[in-house]
């Protein structure tokens, strides 16, 4: 964790404006469940297109992945977080952009070890603490229809 | 009505968020990495299907929906293949929104200019 504390200090700085908590949860609410809104568009649109519920939900997050690039490369996306905080850092949008972002801002630092690198500075984590958990679900999940007989 | 109920519900997981940076000083990191373990531990629970049924998009856009994506992911491919889908169904359910946010990432990392964030900061 010790590298990387730095450059976590940008991002709670961007994500987590100084201001009260009557102020910053209202907005994160606001602009999360907004975005949860566009997902919600989305999974009806591509369900409307004919797409079955998972594969509907994969294109939401593909799409949403996308835009959330899309924004973060348009320094948009961080414009936003300053005011929605957890907004914008929750919503699968928030990982597309923790990301993206660092993969832009260390590009200077060589394709391979800055751009390639860094680009899991928080999604590494993410990934290693998230697939990690469900190894050990799948593991408990496993003994328990053995001993069920499944 | 599944509209009001996506936004209510996605912006309680957001708000909850926010209180937590707030109150505890968690970085970003430890909140998205909490959230998606949360999500894989209530997913694991069957808690967080019911949240989905109601909510859609306020459910499964949060990362708490990513993380019950992986769980989801390593029950059916437990159920399919026993023991090894452990080690299966987190990938298989996550690999497509980790490989678009790499591949969008490289992408926008190419096109974009990088750098102005911080200098502005």
């Amino acid at each position: 964790m010790n590298i990387s504390n730095q450059e976590y200090g940008e991002l709670v700085k961007r994500h987590s404006p100084p201001s009260a908590l009557y102020k910053t949860v209202p907005m994160a609410f606001v602009i999360g469940g907004g975005i949860c809104v566009i997902g919600e568009c989305l999974l009806n649109l591509f369900a409307y297109l004919g797409l079955d519920q998972e594969h509907a939900a994969m294109w939401t997050s593909i799409s949403l992945i996308f835009l959330s690039a899309l924004f973060t490369g348009l320094k948009l996306y961080d414009r936003i977080a300053q005011h929605a905080g957890a907004g914008t850092l929750v919503p699968i949008t928030g990982f597309a952009n923790s990301v993206v972002s660092p993969a832009l801002d260390f590009k200077s630092e060589g394709f391979v070890l800055g751009l390639g690198a860094k680009m899991f500075v928080i999604a590494g984590p993410v990934i290693v603490y998230g697939i990690s958990a469900s190894i050990i679900y799948g593991i408990i999940y496993y003994i328990i229809t053995v001993f069920q007989g499944g | 009505m599944e509209y009001v109920w996506a936004f209510l519900i996605g912006g309680l997981l957001c708000a909850i968020g926010q209180v937590l940076i707030d109150l505890t000083k968690l970085t970003p990191a430890r909140i998205l990495t909490s959230y998606v373990v949360a999500g894989v531990v209530l997913g694991a629970l069957g808690l967080y299907q019911p949240l989905i049924d109601l909510a859609g998009g306020g459910a499964t856009v949060p990362l708490t929906g990513f993380g019950s994506l992986l769980a989801k992911g390593v029950r059916e491919a437990v159920d399919e293949n026993g023991i090894v889908g452990a080690f299966m169904g987190g990938f298989t359910n996550a690999a497509a929104g980790i490989a678009a946010a790499i591949f969008f990432g490289l992408l926008a990392a190419l096109i974009f200019k990088s750098g102005s964030k911080i200098n502005e900061s």
